[in-house]
């Protein structure tokens, strides 16, 4: 476990709660990723504004983050393909099911929403499964 | 307006949580799920993300919904199915190979590739945004309805 950081993952989840308590504490809506992000692509002008502000919030909060803490971020060796399938796999799997890590993981769980803890338990059983086999038989494919 | 001021500041405090709790290392995530030498070389981490993340949201859920209303809005919208269908889960399933795959979920994928359009490092995650945007709009073109609330 040397990498194990549990207080700035402590404090960086608190903070994703404080995020997720402002969306609904004054706009009464759930703070949802994909759910948000998901929504922009409806266009759908009478909510498109605060989807679209939360978004540019994520992206210039990772800019500025990234500006001050690079090592905040990295990258795995991943071919142009495998990161393409990823992003169609995560995209299509979170409108079918209807969130992703916080909009099932943090706000539904908060809710103790049945649906939420399938989706989460599920989600968790096909990444470890995933990452399992890129150590095995996907090993090479993937790169 | 208002609303999307509460909405861009929530996405900056957000990029800020997943940045600082280690969402936006891949390679992080990757290792929550890595169990291929047992638990030695497990990093349980991102629990404490997730554990954060619900002790500040279970409370304040409570309370905001004790207030009867949303400070900005007039009601507050939550789903309300509880049947746990095929779509659910199958769904459930593919997102979690995709993060698997490479990694990333949407709030770091979105993070990361606001600091890959500023720094120009680490384009892999503006690949998986743009795919992931197009798997989205796939999934809403061709499976309705959805059962997120307005």
């Amino acid at each position: 476990m040397e990498n194990f950081t549990p207080i700035q993952s402590l404090l960086g989840g608190l903070l994703i709660g404080l995020a997720s308590a402002l969306v609904f504490l004054f706009n009464g809506r759930i703070a949802g990723v994909s759910g948000i992000a998901g929504g922009v692509l409806r266009f759908q002008r009478s909510d498109l504004g605060w989807r679209l502000l939360f978004v540019f919030g994520l992206l210039i909060g990772g800019a500025v983050w990234g500006f001050f803490d690079a090592s905040a971020f990295d990258v795995v060796p991943r071919s142009y393909g495998s990161l393409i399938a990823a992003g169609l796999f995560v995209g299509v799997g979170t409108q079918l099911g209807s969130g992703c890590t916080s909009g099932h993981g943090i706000c539904g769980l908060s809710r103790f929403s049945g649906r939420s803890l399938a989706a989460v338990l599920t989600f968790m059983v096909t990444a470890a499964i995933t990452v399992a086999l890129m150590h095995g038989p996907l090993t090479e494919a993937a790169r | 307006m208002k609303q999307q001021s509460v909405a861009f500041i929530a996405g900056l405090v957000f990029a800020a949580g997943l940045a600082l709790g280690g969402m936006t290392l891949p390679s992080k995530v990757i290792g929550f799920f890595d169990f291929s030498d047992g638990f030695a070389s497990w990093d349980p981490s991102l629990a404490f993300v997730m554990g954060g993340g619900l002790l500040v949201f279970m409370p304040v859920l409570r309370l905001a919904q004790r207030r009867g209303r949303p400070i900005f809005g007039d009601r507050f919208r939550l789903p309300t199915r509880t049947d746990i269908d095929l779509r659910l889960i199958g769904g459930a399933a593919l997102f979690g190979i995709g993060w698997g795959l490479a990694g990333y979920c949407p709030g770091p994928a979105l993070a990361s590739a606001g600091y890959a359009l500023t720094s120009g490092a680490f384009a892999d995650s503006l690949v998986l945004v743009l795919s992931m945007l197009v798997g989205m709009k796939l999934a809403q073109r061709f499976f309705t309805p959805r059962s997120i609330p307005e």
